[in-house]
């Protein structure tokens, strides 16, 4: 019986956060000001750095063969549990026991030298990832072949394309050969079928019985790739299990920006007879959420307010805008064939969309109400709501990420 | 797979075996030095002729310095030799110390995402500069050549003479290095250092200018003997010259100490320093 291949015990990370900071680095002679100025009163000395927790008691371990996704939003604490774990950075407290050989990629093409040429560049990049140069040797036709740059091989990689300057980095690191793989979040490069193939690679990779530690803001890469998951939030692990579960914790975590208050907002037009005070994102069951998730039920719901009755034909609409403000799609009673003959009383309204077919992203929204045929109520850019990605077609694919932003039911008949 | 290969991470736990890890690592450490030779080859156009027009301009300006104030040399022996066997161990110490104090600075992309001992770095820096050395020394062969000198067998010193180079510019460069991942300013005091050595350095004179002369006061000759390239600059001497650049022993001893201290003192602060540079790059 074999223990867990990595044991994290009460890791924590602290960072000590510079208020005062106006430059990017520390100067001494700041340094040096600052101390003599702090001589003469030293109650204020302190107040000038405080502490910040990155990883907070974290304690978890993961099995040899596992295949880990670690989720959580910006700034929970994933990028440096994997700068601990890959010794980049040292930890404040805690311990961590690894055992086999860990290689990371952190960055696609670390170290690459714009003026040497691929082949040159594939043994030094190599060589930094932890390869010998014999590894590299006996890999290098399979590199070569899988990044596609046969022809440019003795060219220097800064009259490489984007595409095959991602290409040829990932493939360098697509075939380290340790025990225990970490990867952060490096599939958001490249063009779509590098990214499948990529994807594929790492699928390879993890079915050939290696620890992977996945990194991802792409959840249906997660879903796809990963058999259990971590849930870290503000440096402290909340849930760890099958993905599935992890996930279903994640866009349920409410805390986030996700529930509004609109009662205060100054910028609104109308009569008054119906207002939006409040929204949130919910679940099918009514269970806050903090996002939506892309092929999942989603339910827009609405705090409102009536001023004055009778409430007759009523009418409720909602505007949906991309991060560019370009209109995307438009919900209201109308075109859903809903009337609302009367509405005194009413206290909450709701939206619910299945099979949400947005694509992953920030979306802003506009609101609008009439009643009796006057404006009650008009809020341009009332709030905004965040889809994360999820598996809409149900077969663990989605469409390249510049196709387009949202996804459409289909099937295929060959006859 | 019982415990093959196990790795403890604790805070500060980046000692444990890091000297066999530094070992682990020579590969990549031959690798980046290998890079900076290519990369520098393939940006200039005269490539390697750059190792040695540099000490030659050196050379020249330094014995027409030496020349101009009368600094003494021995009878039978050109000038330019003794002027050439300063510049050489000189330049060395120039180009590797300001590299090695570069080196973390310079690679911060790798610190951040990447683990390997960090004295991976200045070492690869110190070995690119003792290649341009070698090149350097063609110099040297070549006028001596010239001049039809040969050496003594204190020659075979030599070698000891540039580990000693190495020694005073790693100590100081890795001092350097690791200070100035936390306080940027250190950086402008690298072409400091290396333009205020070259006046208090026996390049252009001689060690027996300054020890042999009864006008300068013992205080500051002991000063003078502070500069950790004095002891390596007149160990160059003597072993291409012999007895005719004879060592100054208590100043060679000072000066050797001074460089042995700068690196016992470079080394641990930059070990000290280590674990956090990823934190504070």
């Amino acid at each position: 019986m074999s223990g867990p291949i990595i044991h994290v015990e009460g890791l924590g990370k602290r960072f000590t956060l510079h208020h005062k900071q106006r430059e990017r680095y520390t100067a001494l002679r700041d340094v040096l000001s600052e101390r003599a100025r702090s001589l003469f009163r030293p109650d204020k000395s302190q107040a000038s750095t405080s502490d910040f927790w990155a990883l907070k008691d974290l304690s978890f371990d993961i099995q040899a063969g596992d295949r880990v996704g670690i989720i959580g939003r910006n700034g929970a604490g994933k990028s440096t549990l994997l700068k601990v774990l890959s010794r980049i950075v040292d930890p404040t407290k805690g311990r961590v026991t690894i055992e086999g050989r860990l290689a990371s990629l952190l960055e696609v093409g670390t170290g690459f030298h714009p003026e040497l040429s691929g082949r040159e560049n594939i043994y030094l990049n190599g060589a930094i990832l932890g390869m010998s140069r014999k590894e590299i040797t006996a890999k290098f036709d399979e590199i070569v072949a899988f990044a596609d740059v046969e022809r440019f091989l003795d060219t220097p990689v800064k009259r490489y394309s984007s595409g095959m300057y991602v290409r040829l980095a990932f493939a360098v690191a697509a075939h380290l050969e340790p025990e225990i793989l970490v990867v952060d979040e490096v599939l958001a490069v490249g063009d779509a079928e590098f990214q499948r193939k990529c994807l594929g690679k790492m699928k390879e990779v993890a079915m050939g019985g290696r620890t992977v530690l996945f990194v991802s803001h792409n959840m249906a890469a997660i879903q796809n790739l990963c058999s259990t998951a971590i849930y870290l939030k503000q440096g402290q692990l909340i849930t760890q299990g099958a993905t599935a579960d992890v996930l279903t914790a994640y866009l349920k975590d409410t805390g986030s920006a996700a529930r509004m208050d609109l009662s205060e907002r100054p910028d609104r037009q109308g009569n008054g007879a119906i207002r939006f005070t409040g929204f949130y994102l919910s679940d099918e069951d009514g269970r806050e959420l903090a996002a939506a998730q892309s092929g999942a039920t989603v339910v827009f719901n609405f705090d409102i307010e009536a001023r004055s009755a009778p409430l007759r034909d009523v009418k409720v609409a909602m505007g949906i805008d991309d991060q560019y403000g370009q209109r995307i799609t438009h919900l209201s009673n109308e075109v859903a064939g809903q009337v609302f003959a009367q509405a005194d009383g009413m206290k909450r309204l709701s939206i619910r969309v299945p099979r949400f077919p947005l694509r992953n992203g920030n979306y802003t929204f506009t609101l609008f109400s009439s009643v009796n045929g006057e404006i009650a109520d008009y809020l341009l850019n009332a709030g905004g709501f965040h889809v994360e990605s999820g598996d809409y077609f149900g077969t663990g694919r989605t469409p390249a990420e510049d196709q387009g932003t949202f996804f459409v039911d289909h099937s295929f008949n060959l006859s | 797979m019982t415990a093959k290969h196990r790795v403890v991470i604790e805070p500060g736990s980046g000692s444990q075996n890091y000297w066999g890890d530094l070992w682990q690592y020579r590969g990549l450490l031959l690798f980046l030095a290998w890079r900076d030779l290519a990369v520098r080859y393939k940006q200039t156009t005269i490539g390697v002729l750059w190792a040695v027009v540099r000490p030659l301009l050196t050379i020249g300006a330094m014995w027409f310095i030496g020349w101009l104030f009368g600094s003494n040399v021995p009878e039978g022996t050109p000038r330019i030799l003794i002027v050439c066997a300063a510049t050489l161990p000189w330049q060395f110490f120039a180009t590797s110390f300001s590299e090695t104090a570069n080196s973390l600075v310079a690679n911060s992309n790798l610190l951040t995402k990447v683990y390997f001992p960090r004295l991976i770095l200045p070492f690869s820096t110190v070995l690119v500069s003792a290649i341009d050395l070698l090149v350097a020394l063609l110099i040297m062969v070549v006028l001596m050549a010239f001049y039809a000198y040969l050496p003594g067998p204190e020659v075979v010193l030599l070698p000891v003479f540039i580990l000693l180079t190495l020694v005073s510019s790693l100590g100081a460069g890795l001092l350097i290095a690791a200070l100035n991942v936390k306080y940027r300013d250190f950086r402008y005091l690298i072409p400091f250092i290396v333009q205020f050595g070259l006046y208090v350095t026996p390049v252009a004179f001689t060690s027996q200018d300054v020890f042999g002369n009864p006008d300068i006061p013992e205080a500051l000759k002991y000063l003078y003997a502070c500069n950790p390239m004095v002891a390596a600059v007149d160990g160059f001497r003597y072993a291409l010259f012999g007895a005719s650049q004879p060592i100054h022993w208590v100043g060679f001893g000072i000066s050797s100490c001074i460089s042995l201290v700068l690196l016992i003192i470079g080394i641990v602060y930059f070990r000290r320093t280590e674990r956090g540079f990823a934190d504070t790059i």
